[in-house]
């Protein structure tokens, strides 16, 4: 698992590679709040164009950085799920909460 | 012709990785589309990492893993003799998570039923787990 952050206009920007699940999701959750709060941006964007697997750990984290995100007034995007993680997202009804884009840049599109 | 192969898995994080990609290289065998190779992995996933951090919650113990395999019909079983399900109905609701402190959804029972064709989970608070899923592979 890789974990790739760029800032973008007012968002940071997290592109996810390779497989997200419990080994790893401890180690993610501590990078993406620790960057989250040096970019010292708004919002934030998920890149998942590289995720090649996530389980519902993967959900954990998502929703628990949507909910810190917009607790501060930030909206979350994810950009690009692979078909694996777009199906688990759609039967969790994740694109209910955080809104979904087929690619990145719409995702960045008025952030 | 039947097939069959059992592993047994130190309750680690790191092993789940190895769990997905065990249960992939076995499934192959019955031709799977990438959709339900994918499915697979991730049903395998969610009851392996169940009995990691639910069943011995961080304590060593083994998982073990059986996968079979009928003409199309593909069986997984993964049982733990970790801490045990009091209440199965409720544990299986979607959304319910007894550890909603370490962001766990509460998706995973949801995922392994749905992505699977059955699911059956049995339990004894003390004894362990046994989560049974199977799939019609279609190809
Ligand atoms: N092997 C197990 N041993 C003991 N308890 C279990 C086991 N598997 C599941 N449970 C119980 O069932 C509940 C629901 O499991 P489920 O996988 O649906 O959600 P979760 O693991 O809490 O969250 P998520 O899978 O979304 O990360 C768990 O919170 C736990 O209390
Ligand atoms: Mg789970």
């Amino acid at each position: 698992m890789e974990l790739i952050c760029k800032t973008t206009g007012r968002a940071l920007l997290a592109e996810m590679r390779g497989e997200l699940d419990h080994h790893n999701a401890a180690h993610v959750r501590e990078e993406l709040e620790s960057r989250f709060a040096a970019a010292g941006m708004r919002n934030l964007i998920f890149d998942l164009s590289g995720l090649r697997f996530m389980d519902s750990s993967g959900l954990g984290i998502l929703i628990g950085r949507y909910k810190t995100v917009t607790a501060l007034g930030g909206q979350v995007r994810i950009a690009a799920p692979s078909e694996q993680a777009d199906k688990l997202l759609r039967l969790a009804g994740i694109h209910k909460i955080i809104p979904m884009y087929e690619n990145l840049q719409d995702a960045m599109t008025g952030l | 012709m039947e097939n069959k192969v059992k592993i047994i898995l130190d309750a680690r994080s790191v092993n789940e990785g190895f769990a997905r990609v065990a249960a992939a290289a076995f499934a192959a065998a019955l031709d799977p589309t990438v959709e339900e190779l994918a499915d697979i992995k991730t049903a395998v996933s969610e009851a392996v990492t169940n009995a990691i951090i639910h069943g011995y919650e961080g304590k060593s113990g083994r998982v073990c893993m059986e996968m079979t395999a009928n003409g199309n019909l593909l069986t997984v079983s993964v049982t733990d003799r970790g801490r045990g399900i009091a209440d199965i109905k409720q544990a299986m609701c979607p959304l319910y998570t007894s550890k909603p402190h370490l962001e766990r959804s509460g998706m995973g029972f949801t995922v392994m039923e749905s992505f699977m064709d059955s699911l059956a989970v049995s339990s004894r608070p003390g004894e362990g787990t046994r989560v049974v899923m199977t799939k019609r592979i279609h190809g």
